[in-house]
């Protein structure tokens, strides 16, 4: 019978006003081997461990139940607490009695009665813990970065500046992200390209830095420190190394119907392509969909024309294995699609256009050359409509529950910049609120009504109305005077709802990192640890984690490439020891328990076992401690019960239920 | 039962969801008929005033078109609280917005019998 | 193909030729209409209040007899394919209102929205195909330019009546397309006519339905398909541009309208 101690937290109110601590310490008592119970307002403080260090000396204690707050906020705390002072942290168990317990009840006697339930289950399961060491595992000292937006380049600049080789991947043609695409940033409006492209060129320059553009992530295996990752090299047709930008091959291409991706469709490419002047690399990649050799084997056009030889139409996708200790998640953004808005009339009028539309419209490598112009019929608007939460804040079917969070600030910076160049042209903005928390950020809204005479209108936009004249109707309401008002426009500009890279799902599966209901990759606290993610050695950069803009992206950048590097620090990392092992006894080496490993951790060996004195030759599981995570899906597979999770055994979790039940 | 929680209940809306974006009132065929706005009707429930949206115009004015409800980001229903308060009022004895006496000089030649069923039903008990 | 059928009080009245229309049609693309027997008016507008029980109770006896035939249940006016629609999803889906209403009616088997509630136009689309009836056209309308009006109740709530795109419809359009007709879209085409406000106050109806004409006649339309007499009847008194009940259009492009003149 072990000598075991609890210890109550009262967690100032938190878990007090709603659990009678008393009370389950005097139950905690009455428990078999339970030969100290005490209660105490903060566990976690310095006073409290130091309670328990005491009693662990004075009582000789060999086990402790800690019933405080999650695992997840202390349990690491209570663990150091016990090995400092001579006991094996695996020893210590943590009753979850606030978010599990205090913060979910309101009738106090329920409440201390479900307390006291948790703590005899964790007193149950703490008599069969056996002291665990951790064990140690390498660490890679490089780190991989998916996207290669400005969260993407920052994240890996941080890294490499810091002496840590990084590989971006990216799955367009060149870096530069959805920034690339705009055309002046708020609120200082410089212009967007003249900001990123150094940092593309630095990041192309850089020694730690190895670009993969047209490349995908493909498989990811492994854990925090050493994870391998296949990479897709899609086949671009044209040789990196010899190729050098010359630009002939597009100007000569026939191929001109593919709708230009950078340019959101607006206009269009050639089949071979690069997506844009500054693009890094400068080396163009060839639309399979669209090249006429690839389709019909005729044409071969480019490659007569380059010089340099570098078209070769025989390239084919490659596969690139590498190992990494961290990975970046840098996804980004795009739009939502506006199929289901048909009040808005987007698919029916090329005249209404999203905002990033009008970026493009507006820079002078877009579509109209930076021209403000209508783009049915080339015309300059007069008469500019703005309609904001486009798909935002929605908790219909159409829409997005949450804020984009840029919107406000782009739409200022639109309508500051239209009437800065086309004064003759009126912008109304229809709003439902002005949101501009951010340094100089209302300033830059109040110069667009102050100094630029931007009309804003609280309140929504019900219907936009093509007219036969080929003017837009739009069917607005002024909240504040209550109201209809009809106004003729020439251009409606949408503010599209943002959503995560379409993507994100799959990369997050294949991490095993998590991710919120909207695609968001989820934080491992959302203010505490606002660039991990949960899963151990993935790390989140910029929109992948939420709605943000180009200063707050910039700064996550850097957190994450901070603690990437404290990671990659390490030379070695300790690891889990709670992981699974198989009885040699039981197991029959069916492979199911390998079936279902997520992280490749179980392999076979033939081994000779002596069962029950008949020795014979064995095909048995074995598992790399190195690997297993300890997930515990092969304990629940194993048909023959031979798996176990060292920690959370079978034996300790039916004690666990047999308490609960008792 | 109190009138709000008679409202709540008839309609089925939750008011507390409304954003107050105006969608509503944009889209609203009758608006300018309307004394109070399609926007306005969830703060009347939530200010326990239901006798006023009850004795107000737009009771009568509503069309029962469904844009409201169609294009409300939140799925708030203003339509649905008119109705609602609507029929507060005709629930109560002599207080029909449409009376069969008059009946006869509101017809012609053509009128469907569709028009006098809903409208029945619309204004009447 | 054999359908329960609900014509509606206006199909039997006023617009009797527009039921013959649906029918004889029907006939010939290779589907049945079988009328209810003893069907009530479905109250022309759908009760609201979530306590009405009455009301519905119509729709609940014309949506089980269907049940009792085996068969799914087809309307021809817009208002009772929307009433049919929304009480069957209440049946279905509000415990509350399924309960109390089978108490009512005490059937041998409560009525728990079984029914297939269609619209004459979802038969066309979705049974007969656009392609197939474009096949069997004998009087094409090449040159008409007809724009559609949906108006409010087919399309909206469209969580419920799940009919189409509620904001950029297409089924009218195709069926004029397969008509031989060009469809003229028109912004205001789901856009309300006035309703049942016409019948008191009739200058408020004749400005929506002026704003609806005006602007698909701006778009070159010459006449206006509807699927619904009250819209009809609403957009008629505007003068406008003739308005055609859809039927009526479907009976002359496959010769059944000239035949029985």
């Amino acid at each position: 019978m072990k000598r075991i101690g609890v210890f109550v937290c009262h967690c100032g109110s938190n878990i007090a006003a709603t659990v009678d601590v008393k009370k389950v310490v005097e139950m905690a008592l009455l428990e078999q081997g339970v030969v100290h119970a005490e209660d105490y307002p903060y566990m976690c403080s310095e006073a409290g461990q130091q309670r328990i260090a005491e009693a662990i000396r004075e009582k000789q204690l060999e086990g402790i139940v800690v019933c405080s707050c999650s695992p997840r906020m202390h349990e690491a705390t209570f663990r150091k607490c016990a090995e400092r002072n001579g006991l094996n942290p695996y020893l210590v168990e943590i009753a979850n009695v606030r978010e599990h317990c205090s913060w979910i009840h309101k009738d106090m006697q329920e409440a201390t009665q479900k307390a006291v339930i948790l703590m005899r289950a964790a007193v149950a399961k703490v008599h069969l813990n056996t002291p665990l060491q951790a064990g140690e595992s390498a660490v890679t000292k490089r780190a991989l970065v998916i996207g290669g937006g400005i969260a993407g380049i920052q994240t890996a600049l941080d890294i490499a500046d810091a002496g840590y080789p990084v590989d971006i991947v990216e799955k367009e043609p060149s870096i530069g992200g959805r920034m690339s695409q705009l055309d002046k940033t708020f609120p200082t409006l410089d212009c967007s390209a003249c900001i990123l492209t150094p940092k593309m060129v630095e990041a192309a320059a850089h020694e730690n830095i190895t670009i993969h553009t047209w490349s995908e992530v493909e498989k990811v295996s492994g854990f925090v420190g050493s994870f391998t990752v296949e990479i897709r090299k899609k086949a671009r047709y044209v040789n990196m190394d010899k190729c050098t930008g010359c630009g002939i091959c597009q100007e000569k291409c026939p191929s001109k119907k593919p709708l230009s991706e950078f340019n959101r469709g607006l206009n269009t490419r050639t089949a071979i392509y690069t997506p844009f002047a500054q693009a890094i690399p400068n080396v163009p990649v060839i639309d399979p969909n669209a090249c006429i050799k690839l389709k019909t084997g005729k044409c071969g056009i480019c490659e007569k024309f380059c010089q340099a030889g570098a078209i070769d139409y025989t390239q084919k996708d490659e596969i690139l294995t590498q190992q990494y200790g961290a990975i970046v998640v840098a996804t980004g953004f795009d739009t939502i699609k506006l199929d289901k808005y048909g009040e808005y009339a987007y698919n029916e009028s090329k005249d209404v256009i999203t905002s990033l539309e009008l970026e493009r419209i507006m820079n002078a490598a877009g579509p109209t050359k930076g021209h403000l112009e209508r783009l049915s019929d080339g015309k300059a608007p007069k008469e500019i409509v703005f309609i904001q939460c486009v798909g935002s804040r929605c908790s219909d079917d159409r829409g997005k529950p949450y804020c984009s969070k840029i919107c406000c600030m782009y739409t200022a910076k639109h309508a500051m910049l239209i009437r800065d160049k086309y004064p003759d042209t009126n912008v109304t903005v229809f709003y439902i609120d002005v949101r501009t928390p951010g340094k100089n950020f209302d300033e830059f809204y109040r110069r667009a009504v102050e100094d630029y005479g931007v009309n804003y209108v609280k309140g929504q936009v019900g219907k936009v109305a093509p007219q036969p004249d080929g003017s837009l109707l739009v069917h607005g309401v002024d909240l504040l005077e209550n109201k209809q008002i009809l106004k003729k426009a020439d251009m409606v500009v949408l503010a599209t709802a943002i959503e995560p890279n379409p993507d994100a799902r799959k990369i997050a599966t294949m991490l095993t990192a998590s991710i919120d209901t909207n695609n968001f990759l989820t934080e491992a606290h959302p203010k505490l640890r606002p660039v991990e993610s949960p899963t151990a050695g993935v790390f989140l950069s910029g929109v992948a984690q939420g709605p943000k803009d180009i200063p707050e992206t910039v700064a996550q950048a850097g957190a994450a490439a901070v603690k990437v590097i404290g990671l990659l620090a390490k030379d070695k990392l300790k690891t889990n020891p709670c992981t699974a092992k198989a009885d040699e006894l039981r197991c029959n080496g069916c492979s199911q328990c390998a079936n279902v490993c997520p992280y490749g951790a179980i392999s076979y060996e033939t081994r000779q076992v002596n069962d029950h004195g008949i020795r014979e030759d064995r095909r048995i599981a074995v598992v790399n401690s190195a690997l297993c995570q300890g997930c515990g899906a092969c304990t629940v597979t194993c048909p023959s019960g031979a798996m176990d999770l060292q920690g959370f055994s079978n034996r300790q979790i039916i004690a666990e239920v047999d308490a609960i039940c008792r | 039962m109190s009138c709000v929680e008679q409202i709540k209940r008839i309609s089925g809306v939750e008011p507390l969801k409304c954003m107050k974006c105006g969608k509503c009132s944009a889209s609203c065929p009758s608006f300018n008929e309307m004394d109070i706005k399609p926007h306005q009707f969830v703060t009347y429930v939530i200010h326990d005033d239901v006798q006023a949206l009850a004795n107000s115009r737009s009771a009568w004015k509503c069309l029962s078109c469904f844009a409201c409800i169609e294009r409300c980001p939140r799925n708030v229903q203003p339509g649905k609280i008119i109705d609602a308060a609507r029929q507060l009022l005709i629930r109560q004895r002599g207080q029909e917005g449409l009376s069969a006496d008059v009946i006869p000089q509101l017809l012609d030649e053509e009128t469907p019998q569709q028009l006098l069923m809903s409208a029945f039903r619309k204004y009447r008990r | 193909m054999k359908y329960s059928y609900f014509p509606g009080c206006t199909l039997r009245n006023k617009a009797k030729d527009l039921d013959d229309y649906a029918r004889a049609c029907a006939e010939k693309l290779g589907f049945s209409l079988e009328e209810l027997t003893d069907w009530q008016c479905c109250g022309g507008v759908y009760p609201l209040g979530a306590d009405e029980i009455a009301s519905k109770l119509p729709s609940v006896r014309a949506l089980n007899a269907a049940k009792e035939q085996g068969q799914d249940l087809v309307a021809v006016c817009s208002a009772c394919y929307h009433v049919l629609k929304r009480v069957n999803d209440d049946m279905a889906n509000v415990a509350d209102i399924q309960t109390r209403a089978n108490n009512y009616m005490a059937l041998p088997e409560p009525y728990r929205g079984e029914t297939r509630v269609l619209h004459y136009l979802e038969v066309l689309r979705d049974v007969v195909g656009f392609d197939n009836l474009k096949k069997q056209v004998v009087n094409p309308l090449t040159g008409r330019k007809i724009g559609a009006y949906y108006g409010c109740l087919l399309l909206r709530p469209s969580g419920v009546m799940a009919f189409d795109d509620p904001e950029d419809p297409s089924i009218l359009e195709d069926f004029i397309r397969a008509l031989g007709a060009e469809p003229v879209v028109y912004p205001y085409r789901n856009e309300c006519c006035g309703g049942y406000i016409s019948l008191q106050d009739k200058e408020q109806s004749a400005s929506l339905c002026r704003r609806i004409t005006e602007s698909a006649v701006g778009f070159r339309a010459d006449c206006l398909v509807t699927a619904c007499p009250l819209c009809k009847y609403n957009l008629d008194k505007n003068g406008a541009l003739p308005i055609v009940y859809f039927t009526e259009l479907l009976a002359e492009a496959l010769g059944i309208k000239e035949a029985d003149k």
